[in-house]
């Protein structure tokens, strides 16, 4: 999933000061799974502005609102109603769900609600970890399903580095090396001649440091089922 | 980019010192100089002056621990102007493959004839935490663009080079972040991409560093390459327990107490130092000393002495 | 007149709850102020249990559960205690007192004690004032009414 981190509620209303009408917005994908943008976080939030708003003496009208999906413009429309009226959002989706509510609705403030991380999965409850850069070229097969974009610090391709000490990295005691254990992880599959093999300059260019990225399937775009009149 | 299975061992006659010491079968020993954290090159050519004749070549470090220091590019330059042999350090932490190709060329240009290729301490622990690392390429890839861009002539994109860099190039191992398998098949790598000459870690373990040895060895690696072993000499038993934590670095704690009960700290450094130098030397597979006397380059020109390594050939 | 604060206490049914019935079977008073809701664990406490609390017009909360160690649920109070911490920060966060806002571990048998901290508990928030100002600017709805 996409993981993200609550921002403070006082970084919203530091937004909102001036406002009244406002949509909190959750996604029932990522941001439930890690827990930072879903129905009961929606909720909370919305219940703090509404205690900020109490206490200031000038109470927000808020709308709690959670998608199924916040990055698919049907699934928004249960929004449309709510922003019509709405003088910001506050969406608790990753950046793109807030992305893409902000072009549906242009002429409102869209406020992101949580910080968006990375690629990562659940290691166990309330520990979520980062895997996946998405770096678009990915050579997990080789280095036996260990990234070494996100996982080494330095994102080496022939680690590891001479800070790699009793398996540990050197960014982070309670970082493994990655590299480290890609070798044991090659040694038991018998594949540690792999190791050897220098591995030339990675392609950066698929990455986000390029240019914005899209992924094109023509195949499944709509086709045009009825021939334009002459 | 082309890198070649098997890294031949090349007399590239790049006119470096350093290489000519090495090739000549001469136990080669090189210093380091840590450029200041200002605009003043001033220190940087006292200190080549005062070590350039018990060195055959002097490192210049590349904002080492990620703190911003006055950058190895210049710092070599200064050293050149003083009558040095300078070893350009330079880290892929903080410049990607264009900017590092164009440094070389422009260090080549300016008559630096020793490139050293590291990955550098990640940014974390220095004064700018912040920062951006770049790591758009390692330590392995690096070294084997600069010997590509030496023989073969050619950028990493394939394009021919009109005036190649001649440098005499050299990469760094830690014998002691195990596993020592990992160890020596990483050396190796670097050997294969093409380091013509090797500085090792700080050796305080000696006997760690003799296993590691052996390996190497074993595996055939001292001949294809130049290894040559780090030495600092420990000014007290604070700046050894110090290194003891630094990642990396293995430190005896016999070491630590026999500074501590020294009545001169100084001379024991210098003295630890020297024992370490007599045993590295006597290893098989050990062409040199590299000596790291950073803030104590002074110590530099004793401890050569008296390990009977002056004068320089 | 003094401000009379309006608290909401959490009880957890097996013990707090048992201790306010002691303290009441023993005679022992505290104050009108604690209005208890009776939860069959602490843990069942959400955030947006305590922040509705607040928004209702609540000057103080109060979650009370089994002594560590005790809950009858292995950890229910434990995870109560850990969610009271977080919300104490968020509410600071906005501008509220984190003091208005408790974790009282307690065991059926601690009538006095119960009826002592939620004394106490009443003392607090007094101090503290009232968590929202009396009368709402326009647009607003009225509070509850308190004693004024």
């Amino acid at each position: 999933m996409i993981l993200a981190r609550p921002k403070t509620v006082s970084s919203i209303l530091a937004l909102v000061g001036g406002m009244k009408s406002l949509v909190v917005a959750g996604c029932q994908e990522c941001v439930t799974v890690c827990q930072s943008g879903g129905r009961k976080e929606v909720s909370c939030v919305a219940q703090l502005l509404e205690i900020a708003g109490k206490k200031r003496g000038f109470p927000f009208k808020i709308a709690q609102v959670t998608v199924f999906r916040q990055c698919d413009n049907e699934y928004l429309v249960p929004l449309d109603v709510l922003m019509e009226k709405a003088d910001a959002c506050i969406s608790l989706g990753c950046g793109v769900g807030v992305q893409f509510i902000a072009e549906r609705y242009p002429t409102v403030m869209v406020i992101p609600g949580v910080d968006t991380v990375g690629g990562g999965g659940t290691v166990m409850s309330g520990v979520w970890e980062e895997r996946c850069a998405m770096c678009g070229e990915c050579i997990l097969a080789e280095t036996t399903g260990i990234c070494p974009v996100t996982r080494c610090a330095k994102g080496l391709l022939n680690g590891p580095c001479g800070g790699s000490v009793d398996g540990r990295c050197e960014a982070g005691t309670d970082l493994p090396c990655a590299w480290e254990m890609i070798y044991h992880r090659l040694k038991k599959q018998g594949r540690l001649d792999s190791l050897t093999r220098i591995r030339p300059p990675k392609n950066w260019a698929h990455s986000g440091s390029g240019a914005m990225r899209k992924v094109i399937r023509e195949e499944v775009m709509p086709c045009l089922s009825v021939l334009p009149l002459k | 980019m082309s890198i070649g299975p098997a890294a031949k061992v090349i007399e590239a006659r790049t006119g470096s010192r350093l290489e000519k010491v090495l090739r000549a079968g001469h136990f080669a020993v090189t210093a380091e100089i840590g450029p200041p954290k200002g605009a003043d090159g001033r220190r940087i050519q006292q200190l080549a002056a005062l070590v350039k004749d018990y060195s055959d070549a002097q490192n210049l470090t590349d904002n080492q621990t990620a703190v911003v220091r006055l950058c190895s590019l210049a710092a070599a330059v200064h050293v050149l102007n003083n009558g040095g042999e300078p070893v350009l350090q330079m880290t892929t932490r903080d410049r990607n493959r264009i900017a590092l190709q164009s440094d070389l060329l422009g260090a080549a240009s300016l008559g630096v004839r020793n490139v050293l290729c590291l990955s550098g301490d990640h940014q974390r622990f220095g004064n700018h935490p912040e920062a951006k690392g770049v790591f758009d390429i390692d330590s392995v890839q690096l070294t084997a663009t600069v010997r590509q861009m030496r023989e073969e002539r050619l950028f990493i994109c394939g394009e021919e080079i009109k005036a190649p860099p001649r440098v005499f190039v050299g990469a760094v191992e830690n014998p002691f972040a195990g596993p020592v398998e990992l160890r020596v098949l990483r050396l190796g790598k670097k050997v294969m991409a093409g380091a013509e000459f090797i500085q090792t870690q700080v050796v305080y373990d000696v006997e760690g560093f003799t296993r590691w040895m052996e390996a190497v060895c074993a595996a055939g690696w001292h001949k294809k390459t130049f290894i040559l072993a780090g030495v600092t000499p420990p000014k007290s038993a604070g700046a050894l327990r110090y290194m003891s934590r630094i990642p990396g670095m293995k430190v005896p704690e016999e070491l630590i107490r026999r500074m501590e009960k020294a009545s001169d700290k100084l001379r024991e450094g210098q003295r630890i130092a020297l024992e370490i130098i007599n045993h590295v030397r006597a290893i098989a597979g050990v062409s040199g000393v590299h000596i790291m006397a950073i803030n104590w380059e002074e110590a530099v020109p004793e401890i050569v002495s008296m390990a009977g390594l002056y004068p320089r050939p | 007149m003094s401000f009379e604060p309006k608290i909401l206490a959490f009880c957890c049914h097996h013990c707090a709850y048992g201790a306010a019935d002691l303290s009441g079977v023993l005679r022992l008073q505290y104050p009108v102020n604690i209005q208890i809701i009776r939860v069959p664990c602490s843990g069942r406490v959400s955030g947006e249990h305590v922040l509705d609390a607040f928004v209702k017009g609540a000057d103080g909360v109060c979650v009370a559960g089994c002594l560590k160690g005790n809950c009858h649920y292995q950890s229910g109070n434990l995870r109560a205690g850990k969610r009271v911490e977080i919300l104490k920060n968020r509410l600071a966060d906005i501008g509220i007192e984190p003091e208005r806002l408790h974790m009282f571990y307690v065991s059926a048998s601690m009538g006095a004690l119960f009826a002592r901290f939620m004394a106490e508990l009443v003392e607090t928030i007094r101090d503290l004032g009232p968590a929202f100002s009396g009368q709402e600017r326009e647009g607003g709805e009225q509070l509850d009414s308190r004693t004024s």
